[in-house]
């Protein structure tokens, strides 16, 4: 399968990029990792006339700690958080999205900002940065702002990205003392789609949940934030029976469609299910 | 519209110059422009790993890199295994010596994936070695004996005796 003719320039700096963004508006889209991009102009989904491959602009590939933020460059290849220590010490809930992102291969390409920039509910990271409320800095020719990611996503492969516009950073706000967070999702076969995946990064203080994030994967039209199901837990004193209750409201609460992974009352069924092991691998995490 | 560019890339050691659409995919390039068809290409939606090759060391699937992507890059192929005295390379050494192929469709893929996990991770566990290989698919399901020939590899790499090349049979 070949792509529709296109053409192409791999400028060196960002405001090179931004410029030939601004040149061709909606006819171009922004090369990253390339492994949603590429495999959809393949399938003819997408005929974009013009890419600007971001690959050769130096600086957008870091995982850092720095005032109060984990921050993580836009051209982060997955395979650069399996391998940094700090990740897996500090930050365990994203091996367990990178891990099961695709294949070895796909993670060597893939890249954060690009997972999160799709905008598919289907992608995985989306969920982990919904439980972690992570700023996401979309950078123009006017300079950089900062979108918090409850604002990010709008709609099926639609996000607060705008024409001529590059998402370049994503900014964690680093945990409090007594957190801990967990990812996992279903998927029938390595490189699928999740059938559901649920992320949750909770804190502990004295026995009482000071903080909760819970974000689903797949399960919705576009990434969700299970609200009440947080509800339920902030605040309280983490019991079985809250935890029951969590995950029934984000089983009642996401909108799954019927497809060849599953009907929605299995995916419903599953999100509860997730949930609530989520929760306990997050309070097992706690540290 | 679109343009033809020319780009420089250095395939299995060998500077190649090539005049490429944009559009051209990386597997492209290799098999009809270098004429190298080691690499393969098997579902062509980067599911099965067939056209696996190593872009500036790392193991990526080909069909879902543009060439253009690869100028003035490193790209190492199955013809490019074989040690400097032609003698054949530990990873395909163990594959011959392990029965680790039927049809070979898979293997030079097979074969890339796994000389980037020994080079990262030079002694890998049974599950590592199936986990860093499940972007690989081999549909006569030789699976256990690649495993056992990445082993044997990861063996020979590290100067330790070699494990028994009995074949596995399920």
């Amino acid at each position: 399968m070949i792509p529709a003719a296109f053409d192409y320039a791999a400028p060196a700096t960002l405001n090179e990029a931004l410029a030939l963004l601004k040149k061709h508006g909606d006819e171009a889209k922004v090369l990253a990792g390339g492994h949603s991009l590429i495999p959809m102009m393949k399938l003819r989904f997408a005929s974009p006339g013009y890419l600007v491959d971001i690959n050769n602009i130096p600086g957008l590939s870091y995982i850092k700690e720095e005032g109060g933020f984990l921050k993580v460059g836009a051209l982060t290849r997955e395979v650069m958080l399996e391998d940094s220590e700090m990740i897996h010490t500090k930050y365990p809930i994203f091996i367990d999205a990178s891990k099961l992102i695709a294949d070895a291969q796909v993670r060597n390409m893939g890249t954060i900002g690009g997972n999160i920039a799709h905008g598919d509910a289907a992608n995985d990271h989306p969920a982990v940065m919904l439980a972690l409320r992570a700023e996401v800095v979309i950078t123009g020719e006017g300079g950089a702002r900062t979108v918090p990611i409850d604002e990010f996503f709008f709609g099926f492969y639609s996000t607060a990205v705008q024409p001529g516009e590059i998402l370049t950073e994503i900014k964690i706000p680093i945990p409090a003392k007594g957190s801990g967070g967990a990812y996992h999702k279903l998927e029938r076969k390595v490189g699928d789609y999740a059938t559901a995946g649920v992320a949750v990064q909770l804190t502990i203080d004295k026995g009482t949940c000071t903080y909760i994030g819970i974000g689903l994967t797949n399960v919705n039209a576009i990434p969700l934030r299970a609200k009440r199901a947080e509800d339920v837990l902030k605040g309280n004193k983490i019991t079985d029976a809250l935890i029951e209750q969590a995950a029934q409201f984000a089983a009642e609460d996401c909108s799954p469609s019927t497809d060849l992974r599953g009907d929605i009352e299995y995916k419903k069924a599953l999100v509860k299910v997730l949930v609530k092991r989520m929760i306990h691998k997050a309070m097992d995490r706690v540290k | 519209m679109q343009m033809e560019k020319e780009i420089t890339v250095t395939i299995n050691g060998e500077a190649k110059k090539a005049k490429v659409e944009p559009r051209l995919l990386l597997v492209h390039l290799i098999r009809e422009d270098f004429n190298m068809t080691g690499t393969h290409i098997g579902c062509d939606t980067t599911h099965c790993g067939a056209c696996t090759v190593l872009l500036d060391g790392k193991s990526v699937k080909s069909c879902t890199i543009l060439a253009i992507q690869a100028d003035g890059k490193k790209v190492s192929t199955v013809e490019g295994l074989l040690n400097a005295d032609g003698t054949l390379a530990a990873i395909q050494e163990a594959f011959k010596e392990n029965h680790a192929l039927h049809c070979g469709f898979c293997t030079p893929g097979m074969m890339m994936r796994a000389t980037e996990l020994l080079q990262k991770n030079p002694n890998p566990s049974e599950d590592e070695i199936r986990w860093g290989i499940s972007g690989n698919l081999c549909r006569c399901t030789g699976y256990n004996n690649i495993v056992k020939a990445i082993q044997y590899a990861s063996a020979k790499i590290r100067g330790e005796a070699l494990p028994s090349t009995e074949p596995i049979f399920v």
